[in-house]
Protein backbone atom coordinates (compact mmCIF):
# COMPACT_ATOMS: atom_id res chain seq x y z
CA UNK A 1 0.00 0.00 0.00
CA UNK A 2 1.99 2.94 -0.73
CA UNK A 3 1.88 6.13 1.71
CA UNK A 4 -1.57 8.42 1.49
CA UNK A 5 -0.81 11.66 -1.50
CA UNK A 6 -4.32 13.19 -0.21
CA UNK A 7 -3.58 16.85 1.44
CA UNK A 8 -6.39 17.33 4.05
CA UNK A 9 -7.67 20.69 3.00
CA UNK A 10 -8.28 20.01 -0.31
CA UNK A 11 -9.97 16.92 0.40
CA UNK A 12 -12.40 19.23 3.24
CA UNK A 13 -12.42 22.06 0.39
CA UNK A 14 -13.62 19.16 -2.38
CA UNK A 15 -15.96 17.83 0.27
CA UNK A 16 -17.42 21.41 0.58
CA UNK A 17 -17.30 22.78 -2.59
CA UNK A 18 -20.92 22.06 -3.82
CA UNK A 19 -22.64 21.85 -0.53
CA UNK A 20 -25.75 24.24 -2.17
CA UNK A 21 -27.06 24.64 1.64
CA UNK A 22 -26.32 21.77 3.26
CA UNK A 23 -25.09 21.60 6.67
CA UNK A 24 -22.12 20.08 8.02
CA UNK A 25 -21.01 18.65 11.24
CA UNK A 26 -17.18 18.89 12.15
CA UNK A 27 -15.47 16.24 14.32
CA UNK A 28 -13.31 18.00 16.86
CA UNK A 29 -9.70 19.15 16.00
CA UNK A 30 -8.00 19.72 12.26
CA UNK A 31 -11.64 18.99 10.70
CA UNK A 32 -13.31 21.97 11.81
CA UNK A 33 -10.14 23.90 11.58
CA UNK A 34 -9.97 23.00 7.61
CA UNK A 35 -13.50 24.04 7.19
CA UNK A 36 -12.89 27.09 8.58
CA UNK A 37 -10.20 27.08 5.73
CA UNK A 38 -12.56 26.83 3.40
CA UNK A 39 -14.88 29.54 4.66
CA UNK A 40 -16.77 30.20 8.05
CA UNK A 41 -20.30 29.35 7.59
CA UNK A 42 -23.53 29.22 9.67
CA UNK A 43 -24.27 25.94 8.55
CA UNK A 44 -21.14 24.58 10.23
CA UNK A 45 -21.42 23.13 13.43
CA UNK A 46 -18.02 22.57 14.31
CA UNK A 47 -17.27 20.88 17.54
CA UNK A 48 -14.28 22.07 20.48
CA UNK A 49 -15.00 19.17 22.25
CA UNK A 50 -17.63 15.71 22.42
CA UNK A 51 -15.13 13.42 21.12
CA UNK A 52 -17.01 10.71 19.40
CA UNK A 53 -20.52 12.83 18.83
CA UNK A 54 -19.94 14.22 15.56
CA UNK A 55 -21.78 10.93 13.71
CA UNK A 56 -24.77 10.92 16.60
CA UNK A 57 -25.21 14.95 16.16
CA UNK A 58 -25.14 14.19 12.26
CA UNK A 59 -27.83 11.44 12.66
CA UNK A 60 -30.11 13.37 14.80
CA UNK A 61 -30.03 16.48 12.27
CA UNK A 62 -30.44 13.84 9.45
CA UNK A 63 -33.07 12.50 10.90
CA UNK A 64 -34.89 15.80 11.69
CA UNK A 65 -34.38 16.81 8.03
CA UNK A 66 -34.60 14.32 6.10
CA UNK A 67 -35.26 16.73 2.74
CA UNK A 68 -31.70 17.89 2.96
CA UNK A 69 -28.59 16.27 2.40
CA UNK A 70 -26.12 16.40 6.01
CA UNK A 71 -22.72 16.38 5.70
CA UNK A 72 -20.34 14.86 8.40
CA UNK A 73 -16.75 15.11 8.22
CA UNK A 74 -14.69 14.09 11.09
CA UNK A 75 -10.96 12.63 11.75
CA UNK A 76 -9.95 9.06 12.18
CA UNK A 77 -9.56 9.56 16.56
CA UNK A 78 -13.08 11.12 17.01
CA UNK A 79 -14.69 8.52 14.55
CA UNK A 80 -12.65 5.54 16.71
CA UNK A 81 -14.27 7.19 19.61
CA UNK A 82 -17.97 6.84 18.49
CA UNK A 83 -17.54 3.59 16.09
CA UNK A 84 -20.62 2.40 17.74
CA UNK A 85 -23.26 5.41 16.24
CA UNK A 86 -21.96 3.54 13.15
CA UNK A 87 -24.37 0.84 13.98
CA UNK A 88 -26.72 3.13 15.23
CA UNK A 89 -27.09 4.97 11.98
CA UNK A 90 -27.02 1.92 10.20
CA UNK A 91 -29.99 0.93 11.70
CA UNK A 92 -32.00 4.22 11.27
CA UNK A 93 -30.29 4.06 7.52
CA UNK A 94 -31.32 7.76 6.43
CA UNK A 95 -30.46 8.64 2.98
CA UNK A 96 -29.23 11.81 3.53
CA UNK A 97 -26.29 11.73 5.82
CA UNK A 98 -22.89 11.10 4.72
CA UNK A 99 -19.67 10.52 6.53
CA UNK A 100 -16.46 11.57 5.25
CA UNK A 101 -13.62 10.56 7.45
CA UNK A 102 -10.51 12.58 7.17
CA UNK A 103 -7.82 9.86 8.02
CA UNK A 104 -4.32 10.93 9.17
CA UNK A 105 -4.33 7.81 11.24
CA UNK A 106 -2.66 9.93 13.76
CA UNK A 107 -4.56 11.86 17.20
CA UNK A 108 -3.25 15.56 15.77
CA UNK A 109 -4.41 17.73 18.17
CA UNK A 110 -1.90 15.57 21.07
CA UNK A 111 1.03 14.44 19.80
CA UNK A 112 0.64 13.03 16.41
CA UNK A 113 0.21 9.77 18.43
CA UNK A 114 -0.74 6.77 16.14
CA UNK A 115 -4.41 5.86 15.73
CA UNK A 116 -6.31 2.50 15.52
CA UNK A 117 -5.91 2.87 11.86
CA UNK A 118 -2.36 3.15 11.35
CA UNK A 119 -2.10 -0.66 12.44
CA UNK A 120 -4.94 -1.70 9.70
CA UNK A 121 -8.20 -0.74 11.21
CA UNK A 122 -10.30 -0.51 8.89
CA UNK A 123 -13.11 2.07 9.07
CA UNK A 124 -14.65 1.74 5.19
CA UNK A 125 -15.22 -2.23 6.59
CA UNK A 126 -16.47 -1.22 10.05
CA UNK A 127 -19.06 0.77 8.46
CA UNK A 128 -19.75 -1.55 5.63
CA UNK A 129 -19.94 -4.48 8.14
CA UNK A 130 -22.48 -2.97 10.03
CA UNK A 131 -24.64 -2.17 6.93
CA UNK A 132 -24.10 1.05 5.38
CA UNK A 133 -24.88 0.72 1.84
CA UNK A 134 -22.16 2.83 0.52
CA UNK A 135 -19.14 2.59 2.55
CA UNK A 136 -15.47 3.03 0.38
CA UNK A 137 -12.19 3.88 1.03
CA UNK A 138 -10.43 6.54 -0.70
CA UNK A 139 -6.49 6.81 -1.07
CA UNK A 140 -5.66 8.95 -4.38
CA UNK A 141 -7.04 12.23 -6.39
CA UNK A 142 -8.59 9.80 -8.81
CA UNK A 143 -10.40 8.02 -5.89
CA UNK A 144 -11.34 11.15 -4.45
CA UNK A 145 -12.72 12.18 -7.92
CA UNK A 146 -14.55 8.58 -8.14
CA UNK A 147 -16.03 9.58 -4.62
CA UNK A 148 -17.31 13.17 -4.85
CA UNK A 149 -20.76 11.66 -7.25
CA UNK A 150 -22.04 9.47 -4.62
CA UNK A 151 -20.85 12.13 -1.58
CA UNK A 152 -23.34 14.50 -3.00
CA UNK A 153 -25.51 11.70 -4.34
CA UNK A 154 -25.51 8.53 -3.60
CA UNK A 155 -28.53 7.33 -1.46
CA UNK A 156 -27.15 6.93 2.16
CA UNK A 157 -26.17 6.70 4.82
CA UNK A 158 -22.72 6.81 3.35
CA UNK A 159 -18.98 6.42 4.93
CA UNK A 160 -16.05 7.53 2.90
CA UNK A 161 -12.66 6.80 4.85
CA UNK A 162 -10.19 9.33 3.20
CA UNK A 163 -6.15 8.46 3.80
CA UNK A 164 -4.59 12.09 4.13
CA UNK A 165 -0.89 12.72 4.97
CA UNK A 166 -0.02 13.65 8.36
CA UNK A 167 1.75 16.81 7.47
CA UNK A 168 0.95 19.95 9.94
CA UNK A 169 -1.38 22.64 7.98
CA UNK A 170 -1.60 26.06 9.26
CA UNK A 171 -4.41 26.78 12.35
CA UNK A 172 -7.66 28.39 10.71
CA UNK A 173 -9.68 29.19 13.87
CA UNK A 174 -13.57 29.75 13.15
CA UNK A 175 -15.94 31.07 16.32
CA UNK A 176 -16.12 28.49 19.12
CA UNK A 177 -18.75 29.75 21.85
CA UNK A 178 -20.96 27.26 21.56
CA UNK A 179 -24.19 29.48 22.16
CA UNK A 180 -23.69 31.25 19.64
CA UNK A 181 -22.84 28.09 17.42
CA UNK A 182 -25.75 26.41 17.97
CA UNK A 183 -27.78 29.83 17.34
CA UNK A 184 -26.34 30.95 14.46
CA UNK A 185 -27.14 27.83 13.10
CA UNK A 186 -30.70 27.09 13.88
CA UNK A 187 -31.30 30.46 12.61
CA UNK A 188 -29.57 30.15 9.30
CA UNK A 189 -31.11 26.55 8.79
CA UNK A 190 -34.76 27.37 10.38
CA UNK A 191 -35.30 30.85 10.30
CA UNK A 192 -34.88 33.75 13.23
CA UNK A 193 -37.73 32.43 15.23
CA UNK A 194 -35.61 29.39 15.74
CA UNK A 195 -33.37 31.37 18.41
CA UNK A 196 -36.73 33.14 20.27
CA UNK B 1 -54.26 -0.45 35.70
CA UNK B 2 -55.23 3.11 37.47
CA UNK B 3 -54.56 6.18 35.50
CA UNK B 4 -51.17 6.99 37.71
CA UNK B 5 -50.33 3.65 37.62
CA UNK B 6 -49.92 3.76 33.72
CA UNK B 7 -46.71 6.17 33.79
CA UNK B 8 -45.72 5.50 30.78
CA UNK B 9 -48.80 5.76 28.90
CA UNK B 10 -48.88 9.32 30.87
CA UNK B 11 -45.44 10.23 29.84
CA UNK B 12 -45.96 9.15 25.90
CA UNK B 13 -49.11 11.23 25.91
CA UNK B 14 -46.62 14.07 27.36
CA UNK B 15 -44.29 13.78 25.00
CA UNK B 16 -46.38 13.26 22.05
CA UNK B 17 -48.13 16.81 23.64
CA UNK B 18 -44.76 18.49 23.18
CA UNK B 19 -43.93 17.31 19.86
CA UNK B 20 -41.48 15.08 20.33
CA UNK B 21 -40.11 13.82 17.28
CA UNK B 22 -37.19 11.20 18.22
CA UNK B 23 -36.82 9.11 21.18
CA UNK B 24 -33.67 7.32 21.64
CA UNK B 25 -32.39 5.11 24.24
CA UNK B 26 -30.29 2.18 25.62
CA UNK B 27 -33.42 -0.37 26.59
CA UNK B 28 -34.07 -1.05 30.17
CA UNK B 29 -36.79 -3.63 31.66
CA UNK B 30 -38.54 -0.50 33.64
CA UNK B 31 -38.69 1.26 30.27
CA UNK B 32 -39.82 -1.56 28.00
CA UNK B 33 -43.64 -0.16 28.07
CA UNK B 34 -43.07 3.69 27.22
CA UNK B 35 -40.72 2.35 24.76
CA UNK B 36 -43.47 0.51 23.05
CA UNK B 37 -45.59 3.25 22.94
CA UNK B 38 -43.05 5.27 21.32
CA UNK B 39 -42.09 2.61 18.85
CA UNK B 40 -46.42 2.52 18.24
CA UNK B 41 -46.49 6.31 17.60
CA UNK B 42 -46.48 6.82 14.05
CA UNK B 43 -44.88 10.49 15.13
CA UNK B 44 -42.06 9.35 16.69
CA UNK B 45 -38.72 8.26 15.42
CA UNK B 46 -37.49 5.25 18.08
CA UNK B 47 -33.45 4.99 17.90
CA UNK B 48 -31.83 2.33 20.08
CA UNK B 49 -28.48 3.69 20.68
CA UNK B 50 -24.87 1.19 21.21
CA UNK B 51 -24.30 3.78 24.34
CA UNK B 52 -26.45 6.18 26.13
CA UNK B 53 -23.49 9.05 24.98
CA UNK B 54 -25.07 8.79 21.67
CA UNK B 55 -28.48 10.43 22.99
CA UNK B 56 -27.12 13.43 24.82
CA UNK B 57 -24.70 13.92 21.12
CA UNK B 58 -28.65 12.87 18.95
CA UNK B 59 -30.77 15.18 20.99
CA UNK B 60 -27.72 17.75 20.16
CA UNK B 61 -28.24 17.38 16.44
CA UNK B 62 -32.20 16.73 16.17
CA UNK B 63 -32.33 20.39 17.92
CA UNK B 64 -29.82 21.96 15.46
CA UNK B 65 -32.36 20.56 12.80
CA UNK B 66 -35.38 21.64 14.82
CA UNK B 67 -36.26 18.74 16.59
CA UNK B 68 -37.31 17.49 20.32
CA UNK B 69 -36.19 14.91 21.49
CA UNK B 70 -36.30 12.53 24.91
CA UNK B 71 -33.71 10.46 25.80
CA UNK B 72 -34.21 7.25 28.06
CA UNK B 73 -31.93 4.85 30.09
CA UNK B 74 -31.00 3.30 33.10
CA UNK B 75 -28.90 4.53 35.74
CA UNK B 76 -25.76 2.61 34.90
CA UNK B 77 -26.28 4.68 31.52
CA UNK B 78 -25.53 7.99 33.49
CA UNK B 79 -21.73 7.03 33.74
CA UNK B 80 -21.45 6.57 30.30
CA UNK B 81 -23.08 10.24 29.24
CA UNK B 82 -20.50 12.65 31.03
CA UNK B 83 -18.35 14.08 29.30
CA UNK B 84 -21.37 14.45 26.01
CA UNK B 85 -22.87 16.07 28.80
CA UNK B 86 -20.35 18.99 28.41
CA UNK B 87 -21.75 19.44 24.90
CA UNK B 88 -25.12 19.89 25.83
CA UNK B 89 -23.78 22.54 28.66
CA UNK B 90 -21.58 24.31 26.41
CA UNK B 91 -24.00 24.74 23.81
CA UNK B 92 -27.05 25.38 25.80
CA UNK B 93 -28.91 22.43 24.10
CA UNK B 94 -32.18 21.41 25.48
CA UNK B 95 -31.40 17.58 27.17
CA UNK B 96 -34.90 16.11 28.87
CA UNK B 97 -33.90 12.36 30.00
CA UNK B 98 -36.05 9.59 32.11
CA UNK B 99 -33.77 7.77 33.71
CA UNK B 100 -34.76 4.30 35.51
CA UNK B 101 -32.96 3.68 38.73
CA UNK B 102 -31.08 0.59 39.22
CA UNK B 103 -29.19 -0.38 42.35
CA UNK B 104 -31.93 1.16 45.29
CA UNK B 105 -34.00 -0.98 47.46
CA UNK B 106 -34.18 -4.42 47.16
CA UNK B 107 -31.52 -4.54 44.52
CA UNK B 108 -30.03 -8.20 43.61
CA UNK B 109 -27.13 -7.31 41.57
CA UNK B 110 -23.95 -5.94 43.44
CA UNK B 111 -22.25 -4.74 40.18
CA UNK B 112 -25.39 -1.85 40.23
CA UNK B 113 -25.11 0.07 43.43
CA UNK B 114 -21.74 2.08 42.38
CA UNK B 115 -23.50 3.75 39.94
CA UNK B 116 -27.11 3.90 41.15
CA UNK B 117 -25.66 5.32 43.84
CA UNK B 118 -23.43 7.75 42.16
CA UNK B 119 -26.19 8.75 39.66
CA UNK B 120 -27.96 12.00 41.35
CA UNK B 121 -24.72 13.48 42.05
CA UNK B 122 -23.21 12.68 38.50
CA UNK B 123 -25.95 14.47 37.05
CA UNK B 124 -25.84 17.54 38.88
CA UNK B 125 -22.20 18.07 38.62
CA UNK B 126 -22.65 18.47 35.40
CA UNK B 127 -25.28 20.82 35.05
CA UNK B 128 -28.71 18.66 35.19
CA UNK B 129 -31.32 19.35 36.89
CA UNK B 130 -32.66 16.22 38.81
CA UNK B 131 -36.01 15.72 39.71
CA UNK B 132 -36.52 12.32 41.31
CA UNK B 133 -39.89 10.38 41.36
CA UNK B 134 -40.50 7.99 44.49
CA UNK B 135 -44.27 7.35 44.03
CA UNK B 136 -45.69 6.47 40.91
CA UNK B 137 -48.66 8.94 41.16
CA UNK B 138 -45.51 11.73 40.57
CA UNK B 139 -43.75 10.68 37.29
CA UNK B 140 -46.36 11.84 34.85
CA UNK B 141 -46.02 15.35 36.23
CA UNK B 142 -42.84 15.62 37.02
CA UNK B 143 -41.63 14.30 33.68
CA UNK B 144 -43.71 16.95 31.99
CA UNK B 145 -42.57 19.75 34.24
CA UNK B 146 -38.86 18.70 33.23
CA UNK B 147 -39.65 17.92 29.23
CA UNK B 148 -41.41 21.44 29.08
CA UNK B 149 -38.51 23.15 30.95
CA UNK B 150 -35.53 21.44 28.79
CA UNK B 151 -37.67 22.46 25.50
CA UNK B 152 -38.88 25.85 25.92
CA UNK B 153 -35.92 27.35 28.51
CA UNK B 154 -33.08 25.13 26.49
CA UNK B 155 -32.16 23.80 30.03
CA UNK B 156 -30.69 20.19 30.98
CA UNK B 157 -33.28 18.06 33.08
CA UNK B 158 -33.24 14.77 34.24
CA UNK B 159 -35.87 12.47 35.76
CA UNK B 160 -35.35 9.80 38.37
CA UNK B 161 -37.43 7.00 38.32
CA UNK B 162 -36.85 5.48 42.02
CA UNK B 163 -36.72 1.53 41.69
CA UNK B 164 -39.52 1.23 43.73
CA UNK B 165 -41.82 2.52 41.24
CA UNK B 166 -40.11 -0.01 38.65
CA UNK B 167 -39.90 -3.17 40.86
CA UNK B 168 -37.13 -5.33 41.22
CA UNK B 169 -35.51 -6.44 38.39
CA UNK B 170 -35.88 -10.73 39.25
CA UNK B 171 -33.77 -13.04 37.54
CA UNK B 172 -36.26 -15.58 37.95
CA UNK B 173 -38.46 -14.06 34.99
Amino acid sequence: MSAPSLGRRAVVAALLKDRDGAPAVLGLGACVWDAAAVGDDPLNFGLWGAMGGAVPIGLGLALAQPERRVLVITGDGEMLMGLGSLATVAVQRPSNLVIAVIDNERYGETGMQPTHTAHGVDLAAIAAGAGFPVARRVDDAAGLSAALPPWYGAPGPLLLDIKVTAEPVPLVLPPRDGEHLKDRFREALLGSISVL
Amino acid sequence: MSAAADWPGGVHRALSDLGVGQVAFVPDAGLTRLIKLCEADSGMRTIVLTSEQEGIALAAGAWLGGARTAVLMQSSGVGNIVNMLSLARTCRFPLFMLVTMRGERDEVNEWQKPMGEATPRVLELAGVGVRRAEQVGEVVEMATQAARDAYESERREAVLIAQAVIGVKSFDE
